[in-house]
């Protein structure tokens, strides 16, 4: 068999496990056994999402989200990054941040919400500083070991050839640290994309797509939770593989550090 | 302890002890800087008392609930939750990622299920499983399952995927069985990988634990202890009630995950060898 024709029976299995799946929560859910307000049926999902982003109240929510990781996101980035350079360089620096990294990153991020929500009011800068308090801890770490896994030999070549501290830091450093940094920033964003669903169903505010699902809950709207669930993934997945993905080729890739493409 | 206790009568350990005493002085020095920093603050009345009480108060109130048992019940009936959930994850998501790992039907079968749900957040499913299963314990329980098991499945399934081709088919001219190469290559091969996705579920399963404790209102635990603590503005309660969690999240990081990792390591140094 080639692979061609394995591939192709992999799909065919994959389609026909979906189809099963869908097939069986429709017949569940037709068959009227569950209340129809708990298990809506496909058709009506779909025409929910459909009325929901011709409406523009779903994307609506789905900006407000966005809005608020990709805040709190960058804020993690622009604070992780050179914090976790710092540290990789400066061992004094390290020897002050680190205890107090490791003493707070055991904390979930949801443990803070109650607090920001004390301190901050409901709305925007509770979920933002929740997002970056989740998104900051992956990104430093990854930075921090990226640029102490340089290849020391490199630093003395560059050295030897009369690099100075800036052509070194930005020619050898960098580069040599980015296939950890990149995986700081997938993993960032996922912690981000967690944090921001969650801190949006506690901390409630007006719009969002964590939102969307808790109020949904307490008027039954079934079928508008399982239309954001849709929302929320599909803009998890869009980021993680064609953004992150995309940049891992532009950059890691390209410069030769990574050879192999995980899925 | 002890062999530093016997050697403190000769000069030499003095030398030994001296850094000893440097590190630790070293890793409280960032603490005492943020503690007092903290403590000028909320002397200074720059915020509201109650929203940022001393850390007199906050290290009070701590003493006094666990005194008084509350702190101590709200932790244990989380590390209950903490553990039920979990030890679904690790049955269901070891057996499942072994079966995609080894069977190309159940692969078929069960990636696509998987990598539809694995993307979406843990806490989205939340209200959904709270309408279907009701609030309380089952429901919080079984999402804190639902939501570990996705790494545990990974990386079971990478773990089998990535036995060596050649260990199984040596086994099998050497005449092995189909039970015997899967407790005796298999197993063993994709062991390294498996414990990797068991911490990393128990670690994912620890973050989502507390939000689900508080949107799934149940009688004990740490999240909705926070959360109820906020209904009262009782800030210094609140942060005893982080505390614990940080030191919870602390003791699992010190002594299951690092253990885990060191015997995976372990594991890895007898594998490669």
């Amino acid at each position: 068999m080639t692979k061609n024709g394995q591939s192709f029976r992999s799909i065919a299995r994959g389609a026909i496990t979906l189809t099963v799946a869908a097939a069986l929560y429709e017949a569940a859910a037709r068959s009227g056994y569950f209340a129809p307000a708990l298990l809506p049926t496909l058709p009506a999902i779909a025409r929910t999402l459909f009325a929901m982003i011709a409406d523009g109240s779903m994307i609506e929510h789905a900006a407000f989200t966005l809005y608020r990781v990709m805040f709190g996101f960058s804020l993690a980035v622009v604070v992780g990054l050179p914090l976790g350079v710092l540290m990789a360089r400066f061992q004094r620096i390290e020897h002050f941040v680190l205890p107090l990294v490791s003493a707070l990153m055991p904390i979930p991020s949801f443990a803070l919400v109650p607090l920001f929500m004390l301190w901050f009011g409901i709305g925007n800068t509770t979920t933002v500083l929740i997002v970056f308090y989740a998104a900051t801890f992956p990104m430093l770490f990854n930075t921090w070991s990226g640029v102490r896994s340089v290849n020391p030999i490199w630093l003395r070549a560059a050295g030897a050839m009369g690099a100075d501290e800036n052509s070194l830091f930005w020619k050898v450093i960098i580069p040599g640290a980015s296939p950890f940094i990149i995986t700081g920033m997938r993993q960032a964003f996922l912690r981000a994309w967690i944090a921001v669903v969650g801190a949006e169903m506690i901390a409630a505010s007006d719009w969002g797509l964590g939102w969307v699902i808790f109020d949904a809950k307490e008027f039954l709207n079934t079928d508008v939770m399982l239309a954001a669930l849709v929302v929320i993934g599909a803009i998890g997945f869009v980021f993680e593989r064609l953004v992150f993905g995309s940049l891992e080729r532009a950059t890691v890739q390209r410069w030769g550090m990574v050879r192999m493409v995980k899925g | 302890m002890n062999d530093t206790a016997v050697l403190s009568a000769g000069s030499k350990p003095h030398a030994r002890e001296l850094p000893r005493l440097r590190l630790i002085a070293r890793n409280v020095f960032p603490f005492a800087v943020v503690g007092s920093i903290w403590e000028i603050v909320a002397w200074a009345g720059v915020f509201p008392h109650r929203l940022f009480p001393t850390l007199e108060e906050i290290a009070l109130s701590f003493v006094q609930l666990t005194i008084s048992g509350i702190l101590p019940h709200h932790a244990i009936e989380t590390l209950i939750r903490l553990l039920s959930g979990f030890a679904l994850a690790a049955v269901f998501g070891v057996a499942i990622g072994v079966a995609m790992g080894r069977s190309r039907r159940a692969e078929d079968i069960f990636l696509p299920l998987v990598s539809i749900c694995a993307p979406i957040p843990g806490l989205a499913y939340a209200p959904l499983f709270l309408l279907w299963f009701g609030l309380g314990n089952f429901s919080a329980v079984l999402l804190v399952g639902f939501v570990s098991a996705f790494p545990v499945i990974f990386n079971s399934w990478t773990g089998v995927k990535a036995v060596k081709e050649i260990w199984v088919r040596s086994a099998q001219s050497m005449g092995a069985d189909d039970r015997r190469l899967f407790s005796h290559v298999i197993l063993p091969g994709a062991l390294p990988y498996i414990l990797t996705g068991l911490r990393l579920g128990l670690a994912q399963a620890w973050r989502i634990l507390v939000a689900v404790e508080m949107l799934a209102a149940v009688p004990w635990g740490l999240g909705w202890m926070i959360f109820g603590a906020r209904e009262f503005l009782n800030t210094d309660v609140m942060m005893a009630g982080i505390a614990v969690i940080a030191i919870i999240g602390l003791a699992l990081e010190k002594f299951v995950f690092e253990k885990i990792e060191h015997y995976t390591v372990v594991r890895w140094g007898m594998i490669t060898s």
